[in-house]
């Protein structure tokens, strides 16, 4: 196997944005620093909003960054700003721990299977055509016959979500 | 693509004249890079100066006036000084995050001008999602300012901080209603369209609240005047950037200059036709395109600078109510009235025909209905606003008169 060959410019950026992603979870899951936890995450983030950009949704990859680096990264950063005491963990491990780790390895060999049986197997064809341009997912997002019902849906949970944080919030009158 | 001279295209001629085909590419792609990131730094140097002369004269003084005729090299005098300035990193400070906020700054408002189109041949990249981008980009200006307040380890800095923030992304969202005027009057998001979709007719007469919406919201996503809470010098000492000195401050302080340059520039292109100048002269001299396009977005940055220095400060409450209670309403009831008169002009078959979206007497009737919808809006908003006023004003001078004189202190 020749390695210069298929060192397309596409591959090096897939390198590097794998890089930044597993570097960055891997940052989030072995620092000691909440803080510099939150920018691992971020980091991560913005590596997969990298995947997106080399898979032509640039739209996806537009609201990765806006959604996930923009609104929760800075949300992250802001609530453990807000909690000093926090931010330098002197233990590693609590008691639940292997509970976690049994949790985490499970979903990750679901994971693992998951995406490595279709690689060798058939890769089959993709599930729909309909969405190729940002304006196919505009159209998409609201024609009647595709996915406006999951659409409307899922703005009716953010908006009572949104209520439900305003409610709690709300001090006593 | 032909080669007619070496700077409208530039790869086809260096293949032309004997080179790799690839190699031209990739050079080409490298100088617009790199023109396209120090352009904006360049004009900054300029209006560094400019800036500090309008406010001068605005306060009475004379301004910059050692350094050359007019003062004029004066920015090059503070560069001279800030780069020969120890560069301080405090005993306390998270040292690589401490590092990457100024650059980060910056790069949040050179990233915008990726997008932006110079002239009608010249683009970074002409992206079809081109508003979105700007405002997601937008949001690591807001990552940089967390970074270098906590990173400080100086609690000053993390009070600017929590002030920035709350005040960044509570305008984000005014900006971006205001933003999706122009977007659904273009039909794209794409700033390349938006900018060909005013050929006829510039947005900001179809939408005039839009556009004041978006300048008001932009200029307090600079964080300058009126809303320069961040770096209340009284209160806060200097803000988020306090522990920074020399270039690293130079960093910050560029980033704003050049953010508010940039919002020009966005208001240029979003409701004032961007390079689109008179009589298609632009398509035949594109370069022509880049000064109507900075033309333009000087004058939206002198209206910025008239309002940063005319008008005082606002409180951290004051800020919180008027986006909150004025802002985000308006610009959601704006959006889906323009959404509505914009689909009415077309089904009355007002809108220009199919090939005539060009010209200026074929948009004439639907920007007479988008204006006076606007208008009357306007109106509306004032009279509630005036309402709502006269009610604290009452029951303000109601609690007085039962009240004593002096009993509540």
């Amino acid at each position: 196997m020749n390695f210069g060959e298929g060192l397309t410019p596409e591959a090096i950026a897939f390198g590097l944005f794998t890089l930044l992603t597993l570097g960055g979870a891997f940052g989030v899951v072995t620092t000691r620093n909440l803080v510099r936890g939150a920018i691992w995450l971020i980091v991560s983030l913005f590596g997969i909003a990298g995947f997106f950009v080399l898979l032509s949704a640039p739209f996806l990859a537009s609201v990765q960054v806006l959604v996930y680096i923009g609104a929760i990264g800075i949300l992250f950063s802001f609530a453990v700003m807000l909690t000093r005491g926090m931010t330098n963990l002197k233990e590693r491990f609590n008691s639940q721990w292997w509970l976690a780790a049994l949790a985490a390895v499970i979903a990750f060999m679901l994971l693992m299977v998951g995406v490595i049986i279709p690689v060798f197997g058939n890769t089959g064809a993709p599930v729909s055509d309909q969405v190729q341009t940002t304006v196919d997912l505009g159209v998409a997002l609201v024609s009647g016959n595709q996915y406006v019902l999951p659409f409307e849906v899922a703005s009716l949970l953010l908006t009572a979500a949104m209520i439900g944080a305003i409610v709690i919030a709300r001090e006593d009158d | 693509m032909q080669c007619d001279n070496i700077i409208n295209t530039l790869a086809p001629c260096l293949v032309q004249s004997g080179w790799n085909g690839d190699l031209a590419n990739f050079i080409s792609i490298f100088l617009g890079v790199v023109l396209v990131a120090t352009f904006p730094l360049l004009v900054t140097i300029g209006l560094i100066w400019f800036e500090r002369k309008f406010a001068a004269r605005i306060q009475d003084r004379m301004g910059p006036n050692r350094v050359g005729p007019f003062g004029l090299l004066q920015p090059f005098a503070d560069v001279i000084k800030l780069l020969g300035k120890e560069n301080i990193t405090p005993a306390g400070a998270d040292k690589v995050i401490y590092n990457i906020a100024p650059p980060l700054m910056v790069m949040s408002v050179l990233l915008i001008w990726a997008v932006i189109p110079l002239t009608p041949i010249h683009v970074g990249m002409d992206l079809e999602i081109g508003a979105l981008y700007f405002v997601s980009v937008a949001s690591f200006g807001t990552l940089a300012v967390i970074f270098a307040s906590w990173s400080s380890n100086n609690k000053y800095a993390l009070l600017g901080a929590f002030r920035v923030v709350a005040q960044l992304i509570s305008y984000e969202i005014p900006l971006a209603f205001a933003l999706l005027v122009p977007v659904l009057l273009a039909g794209s998001m794409s700033l390349v369209d938006i900018t060909n979709a005013q050929a006829g007719m510039w947005f900001v007469f179809m939408a005039p609240l839009s556009a004041l919406l978006f300048f008001v919201s932009s200029q307090a996503e600079t964080g300058r005047g009126p809303f320069d809470l961040l770096e209340a010098e009284s209160e806060l000492v200097a803000g988020f950037n306090i522990e920074y000195s020399g270039m690293k401050f130079a960093l910050f302080f560029a980033g704003e200059f050049m953010h508010v340059f940039t919002n020009g520039v966005l208001m240029a292109v979003l409701f004032t036709g961007g390079y689109i100048g008179i009589g298609g002269i632009e398509n035949s001299i594109p370069l022509l395109g880049l000064v109507f396009l900075l033309l333009k977005a000087f004058v939206w940055y002198l209206l910025a600078l008239l309002v940063r220095n005319a008008l005082p400060r606002v409180r951290i409450d004051q800020l919180m109510n008027f986006n909150w209670k004025f802002l985000v309403p308006v610009s959601i009831v704006n959006l889906v009235m323009m959404a509505f008169l914009f689909k009415v002009v077309q089904e009355l078959g007002l809108a220009p025909a199919p090939g005539l979206e060009n010209d200026f007497v074929a948009n004439i009737p639907q920007t007479l209905v988008l204006f006076a919808g606007n208008v009357v809006l306007g109106l509306l908003i004032l009279s509630v606003v005036r309402q709502n006023f006269r009610r604290e004003r009452l029951e303000e001078s109601a609690k007085s008169a039962i009240v004593p004189v002096g009993a509540g202190d």
